[in-house]
C-alpha cells in the first residue's frame, strides 16, 4: 500500500491482559472442542464450508439437468429422476445453500463489525447449525436412498397430497423445510439481538455498517417469513400422515391456501437471500473505492423499505390461479413499487464508484458484475409484475432466467466478491488475484451464457420444470448454448472454490487490514483471537478505522470470565456487563433429540410424542443454573474508563 | 472495413432472435386478441425497461472509465465529498425518472387487464378438463346430443371471441397457447376462464405449463383455428358415430378393442365402448396428435404407442395391454377408421 495513507489500528492490551482473554474465550482442543464450541467464527466458517458444500451439490444437478436439456428428445435420465433432480436443485439452492450461508457470513461477522466479543446467544449459534446440517444431511440421504422429493422446491398441492404424491418423498421435503427454518430461525434471533444491544460503545444505529443494517433488517424478515412456510409444510404433512385436511377441497380445505402460506415465506425469501448480499456489496464499494456510500441514510431507508414491502406482494406469484383482477392490480403496482428502493441503491453504488478512486480488485470486479447482472434480473422482475404479461411468461423459462439473474447476480456475486474480501480476516493469508479475476471472468460469462437464452427460450414458449421438449420446437439451439454456459460457469466456480483452498494453505500473510479498509473488523488481528478484541473499540465514525489519530478503546470488561459489554440499542451507549457461556455440548445433544423427533415423525406420528422426552431432558440439561458468571452487573458509565459518557 | 458491419450484426442478433420469430408456440407471433393485448404490454416494457438499463450501464460506464483518472493520493474520503451536491440533484431526478416509468407501466399493466377480463358477444363455449397427463374438451350444446367431446384438439372459428372453462380433474394444470392468450391455471375444485378471440387462420399449439408430475414435459394440444363454415363442418363431423368396421380385419380389431383392457377406459360412440377415464377416440383419426402430442398421429406412431406406452411417455395412466402382432395390427386397422 505504497504511497496510500494506512488505516490506523487498534492498539492491543498488554501481554497478560490479551494472554487471560485468549484463555478465558479458547475452544477446548480437540474432537470435544468442535462438538462443544460456542465461538460465533467456528461456526460461522463451519457454516459457510457446509453452505459452500451444498451449492457445490446443488451445481452438481444443475450441470445433470443442463446436460439433459442439451439437445431435444434426450433419454439420458427418467422423468421420474429429472423431476427428483430439479426439485433438489431448488430445495439445496433455496434452503440449504442461499439462506444458511448468508446467515452464516452474518454470524461470522457481527460479532466483529459491531465491535463484541461474541453473538448474543452463543449456544443458540451452535443448535443452529447442527439442526441445520442435520437437515442437509436427511435430505442427501434421502436422495441416495430414492426417497428425494420430487414435487419441485414449491411443492403446490394436490400434487404433493397424499393422493398424488405416494411414499415418503413430500415427507422428507417437508421436514427438511422445518430443520433449515428451525436454523435459520435461531440464527436471525441471535442476530438481531446482537446487532442491537452488543455493537461497541459509540456505534449509535447511525454509525452501523451497512452490511449489519442489511442482516439486522434480514433477521427480522426471518421472524416474520419463515413461520409461515414452516406452518404450510406442517399441514402439508399432517393431510399426508394424519389425515387431516387443510389441502382437500373435497373437505372444504384449500388448495390456493398452500400457495398464499407458502409465498408469503416465498417471496421475503427472496430478499432474505440478497439484501445481505446488498450489504456486502455496500462494504466491498466502499473499501475499493476508499469513499464512504453515497447516500447511507437513503441506502438504510431503502434496505428497511424492500423488506417492509417484501411482505406485500406474494401474489405475484399467483396471477394465474384466477384471483380476482382489482386485487391482482395491488399486487402489481406493489410488485414494481420495489424497484424504487433498489434503483436508489444502484445509483448509490455506481455513485460511489464514480466519485471515489476504485481500485479493480476481484471483490470489486463481483459489485461490478452484480450490478450489471442484478438490474437486469430486476427490470425482468418489473415485467413479471404486469398481471397480463405474467401470464404469457410465468412458468416458462423466462422465470428461470429472471431469478437466476436475481439470485444469482444480487447474493452469489456479492456472495463470492464478499467471501474473497473477507477471506484474509478469517484465514489469515490472501488469495491469489490473477486467479481471482480469471474466476470473476469464467463466472460472469459463463452466467449470461447460461441465463441469457433462457428469456428467449421462455418468450418463445418453454415452460420450466420439462424433462424434455420436442426436436421441432426449435429450443433445441438456445438449449445447448445455455449448456455450454453451465459447464463455463462451473469452471469458474470451480478456479474460485480452488484459489480459496490453496490460498488457505500457502497464501501470503494478510495483516490485520490488507484491504485498508474502515471497517470495525480489520481492527483486530488476521485471523481474530477467540475474544475478537483486546481492549473494546470505542467508535467515533461509520468507518471508524478511516479515521485520523490514536484509536480510543474502553478497558473494564472482565479477563478471567466470560464477559460481554451491551449497550443502548439507539445510541450505543454502554450499558450492562453481561456473562455469557462458554463450551456446551448441550446444544449438539439437543439438536441430536430435536432431529430425532422431525425425523421419527416422518414415519410414526407419535415420534411427536415420545421424542418430546429426550428434547426436554436435553433443554433441562441446557439450561440447568450455572453458578458461576452469569449475572448482570450494572456499570455505571464513569466507572469504565475510557466510556463515552 | 468489415469489422463495423460484424459488429453492428452481432449487435442485432438479439434484437433479430426477439423479432423474427413466427412460430406456433410462442408470444412473440400473437395471433388473437389477447395475445397480441399482451404484446402491447411486452413492447412497452422492452422499450421503458431496455431504456432504464441502458441508462444504468450508461452511467456505470461512465463511473469505470472515470476511474482511469489520477487519483491524488491521501485519506479515504469520508462524509460529505465536493461532488455530493449534484450526485443528490442527479440521484432525485432518477427517483423522479423511476416514478415515471413505473406509472407508465403500472397503467398501461392495468388497462390491458381489464381489457383481457372482456368477452365478445355469443362467445363460444368450451370446457377444457385436465388430467395427468391429457386434455379432455367439451364444447357446449343442447341437448345433449349436440355437445362435441374431443382430447387434446381445440378447433376455434376465425374472429369468434370464445370462453374456455376450465377445470382440473387431479392436480393443478396450467393452459397455455401463447399465440393466443396467457396462461389460466386449472385447479381442483374450482373453475377458471380464459377468453380466446382468435385472429388468425391456422394451426397453434399449446402446452400444459404448470408442473403437474411425471409427464408433466409431455402434455400438449393443438389449436386449429379455421373459417366459421370449416368450424361448422368440423362440429358436425365430431356429432357423427363412429364409422362402422367394413372388413374383417377392423371387425376383429373392433372385437379385441371391446374385449381387452382398452374399453375400461375409453369411448368410441356408435360402438360398445363407454370408459370416461381416457380421451373419447370416436374420431382418433381427426386429430394432428397422439398421447397430448407426445406422437404424431401415423400408423407407425399409433402401433408403437398402443405396443408400449410406457416406453413413449414413461408413468402415463395407459396401461401395456398384452397383444399379439397381429392383434395389434388388427387394433391399429379398427383405430384408423376413426375418422
Amino acid at each position: 500500500m505504497t504511497g496510500v495513507a494506512e488505516a490506523r489500528a487498534l492498539t492491543a492490551l498488554d501481554v497478560d491482559g490479551e494472554q487471560a482473554l485468549a484463555r478465558t474465550w479458547a475452544t477446548p482442543r480437540g474432537l470435544w472442542g468442535f462438538l462443544t464450541t460456542v465461538d460465533a467464527k467456528e461456526i460461522g466458517k463451519r457454516y459457510v464450508v457446509t453452505g459452500l458444500a451444498f451449492l457445490a451439490l446443488g451445481g452438481v444437478l444443475a450441470l445433470v439437468m443442463r446436460t439433459q436439456l442439451a439437445r431435444p428428445e434426450s433419454g439420458l435420465i427418467s422423468p421420474d429422476r429429472y423431476n427428483q433432480i430439479f426439485s433438489m436443485h431448488g430445495t439445496t439452492m433455496m434452503f440449504l445453500f442461499a439462506v444458511p450461508i448468508m446467515e452464516a457470513m452474518g454470524l461470522y461477522l457481527t460479532p466483529l463489525m459491531v465491535g463484541s466479543r461474541t453473538m448474543a446467544f452463543p449456544r443458540l449459534n451452535a443448535f443452529s447449525y447442527w439442526i441445520y446440517l442435520a437437515g442437509g444431511v436427511m435430505l442427501y440421504v434421502a436422495y441416495l436412498l430414492n426417497i428425494a422429493p420430487e414435487a419441485g422446491w414449491t411443492a403446490y398441492v394436490p400434487l404433493s397430497g397424499p393422493e398424488y404424491s405416494a411414499g415418503k418423498r413430500t415427507d422428507i421435503w417437508a421436514q427438511m423445510v422445518t430443520f433449515t427454518e428451525v436454523a435459520g430461525l435461531a440464527a436471525a434471533v441471535s442476530m438481531a439481538t446482537t446487532i442491537l444491544k452488543m455493537r461497541a460503545p459509540g456505534m449509535s444505529l447511525a454509525r452501523l455498517p451497512l452490511f449489519m443494517w442489511s442482516m439486522l433488517t434480514t433477521s427480522f424478515m426471518v421472524m416474520l417469513a419463515m413461520p409461515a412456510v414452516m406452518l404450510a409444510t406442517s399441514f402439508l404433512i399432517s393431510d399426508r400422515l394424519i389425515g387431516t385436511h387443510f389441502y382437500n377441497e373435497a373437505e372444504g380445505g384449500s388448495n390456493l391456501l398452500y400457495q398464499h402460506l407458502f409465498w408469503f415465506f416465498g417471496h421475503p425469501e427472496v430478499y432474505i437471500i440478497f439484501l445481505p448480499g446488498l450489504g456486502m456489496v455496500s462494504e466491498i464499494t466502499a473499501t475499493f473505492c476508499r469513499r464512504s456510500v453515497f447516500g447511507y441514510p437513503v441506502m438504510v431507508l431503502s434496505l428497511l423499505s424492500t423488506g417492509f414491502l417484501a411482505f406485500g406482494l406474494w401474489v405475484h406469484h399467483m396471477f394465474a390461479t384466477g384471483l380476482p383482477h382489482l386485487g391482482d392490480s395491488f399486487y402489481t403496482a406493489a410488485s414494481m413499487t420495489i424497484a424504487l428502493p433498489a434503483g436508489v441503491q444502484i445509483f448509490c453504488w455506481i455513485a460511489t464508484l464514480w466519485d471515489g478512486k476504485p481500485r479493480f480488485a476481484t471483490p470489486l470486479l463481483f459489485v461490478v458484475g452484480f450490478v450489471i447482472t442484478f438490474v437486469a434480473g430486476g427490470l425482468s422482475g418489473v415485467m413479471l409484475a404486469s398481471v397480463p404479461l405474467d401470464l404469457q411468461v410465468h412458468d416458462t423459462y423466462f422465470v428461470v432466467a429472471h431469478f437466476h439473474y436475481v439470485l444469482i447476480g444480487g447474493a452469489v456475486f456479492p456472495l463470492l466478491g464478499g467471501i474473497y474480501y473477507w477471506f484474509p480476516k478469517v484465514t489469515g493469508r490472501m488469495p491469489d488475484e490473477v486467479a481471482g479475476k480469471w474466476s470473476f471472468w469464467l463466472i460472469f460469462l459463463g452466467f449470461h451464457l447460461t441465463f441469457f437464452p433462457m428469456h428467449i427460450l421462455g418468450l418463445r414458449g418453454m415452460p420450466r420444470r420439462v424433462y424434455t421438449y420436442g426436436a421441432d420446437m426449435g429450443w433445441a439451439d438456445l438449449n445447448l448454448l445455455s449448456t455450454l454456459g453451465a459447464y463455463l460457469l462451473a469452471s469458474g466456480l470451480l478456479v474460485y472454490l480452488l484459489n480459496l483452498v490453496v490460498a488457505a494453505r500457502r497464501g501470503w500473510p494478510a495483516g490485520p487490514n490488507p484491504w485498508n479498509a474502515g471497517g470495525l473488523e480489520w481492527a483486530t488481528s488476521s485471523p481474530p483471537p477467540p475474544h475478537n478484541f483486546g481492549a473494546t473499540p470505542v467508535v467515533e465514525g461509520r468507518e471508524p478505522l478511516w479515521l485520523p489519530g490514536e484509536f480510543p478503546v474502553m478497558h473494564g470488561l472482565d479477563v478471567e470470565h466470560r464477559e460481554v459489554l451491551l449497550t443502548t440499542i439507539a445510541d450505543g451507549k454502554p450499558d450492562i456487563r453481561e456473562g455469557s457461556p462458554g463450551p456446551s455440548i448441550w446444544p449438539l445433544l439437543s439438536a441430536l433429540a430435536v432431529s430425532l423427533l422431525f425425523i421419527g415423525s416422518i414415519f410414526d406420528e407419535w415420534f411427536l410424542v415420545w421424542a418430546a422426552i429426550p428434547v426436554m431432558l436435553c433443554l433441562i440439561g441446557w439450561f440447568w443454573p450455572k453458578s458461576s458468571h452469569s449475572k448482570l452487573v450494572k456499570a455505571p458509565d464513569d466507572k469504565i474508563p475510557g466510556a463515552l459518557a | 472495413m468489415t469489422r463495423l458491419p460484424a459488429r453492428l450484426a452481432l449487435a442485432a442478433a438479439p434484437g433479430l432472435v426477439l423479432c423474427s420469430c413466427r412460430g406456433v408456440q410462442t408470444m412473440l407471433d400473437p395471433a388473437g386478441d389477447q395475445a397480441r393485448d399482451i404484446d402491447v404490454v411486452w413492447r412497452a416494457m422492452l422499450i421503458v425497461c431496455g431504456g432504464m438499463y441502458l441508462l444504468v450501464l450508461g452511467f456505470l460506464a461512465w463511473a469505470l472509465w472515470r476511474a482511469r483518472r489520477p487519483a491524488p493520493v491521501g485519506a479515504p474520503a469520508i462524509g460529505h465529498t465536493p461532488a455530493e451536491r449534484t450526485l443528490e440533484r442527479s440521484l432525485s431526478a432518477w427517483v423522479a425518472l423511476i416514478v415515471a416509468g413505473l406509472v407508465t407501466l403500472v397503467t398501461i399493466s392495468f388497462l390491458v387487464d381489464r381489457s383481457l377480463a372482456e368477452v365478445g358477444p355469443q362467445p363460444l363455449r368450451v370446457k377444457v378438463t385436465a388430467h395427468q397427463w391429457w386434455w379432455q374438451v367439451d364444447y357446449d350444446g343442447s341437448p345433449q346430443s349436440q355437445i362435441v367431446s374431443t382430447a387434446n384438439e381445440l378447433h376455434l372459428p376465425l374472429n369468434r371471441p370464445a370462453v374456455v372453462e376450465l377445470q382440473a380433474h387431479d392436480v393443478i394444470h396450467s393452459f397455455w397457447a401463447p399465440n393466443l392468450a396467457g396462461k389460466v391455471d386449472l385447479i381442483p375444485g374450482r373453475t377458471n376462464y380464459v377468453a380466446i378471440t382468435p385472429r388468425r387462420l391456422g394451426g397453434f399449439r399449446g402446452q400444459c405449463a404448470e408442473f403437474c408430475g411425471l409427464e408433466h414435459a409431455k402434455m400438449a394440444f393443438d389449436v386449429t383455428v379455421e373459417s366459421p363454415e370449416a368450424f361448422e363442418a368440423w362440429r358436425r363431423s365430431q356429432l357423427a358415430e363412429a364409422q362402422v368396421p367394413t372388413n374383417a380385419q377392423q371387425v376383429h380389431g373392433q372385437q379385441l378393442f371391446q374385449t381387452k383392457a382398452c374399453v375400461m377406459c375409453h369411448r368410441i360412440q356408435g360402438a360398445e365402448a363407454g370408459g370416461s377415464t381416457g380421451p373419447d377416440l370416436t374420431h382418433l383419426m381427426s386429430r394432428r396428435h397422439i398421447a397430448a402430442g407426445a406422437l404424431r398421429n401415423s400408423r407407425g406412431d399409433l402401433a408403437a404407442w398402443i405396443a408400449d406406452p410406457q416406453g413413449v411417455k414413461p408413468g402415463t395412466t395407459m396401461p401395456r395391454v398384452p397383444l399379439t402382432s397381429d392383434e395389434l395390427n388388427d387394433v391399429v386397422a379398427y383405430l384408423e377408421m376413426l375418422k
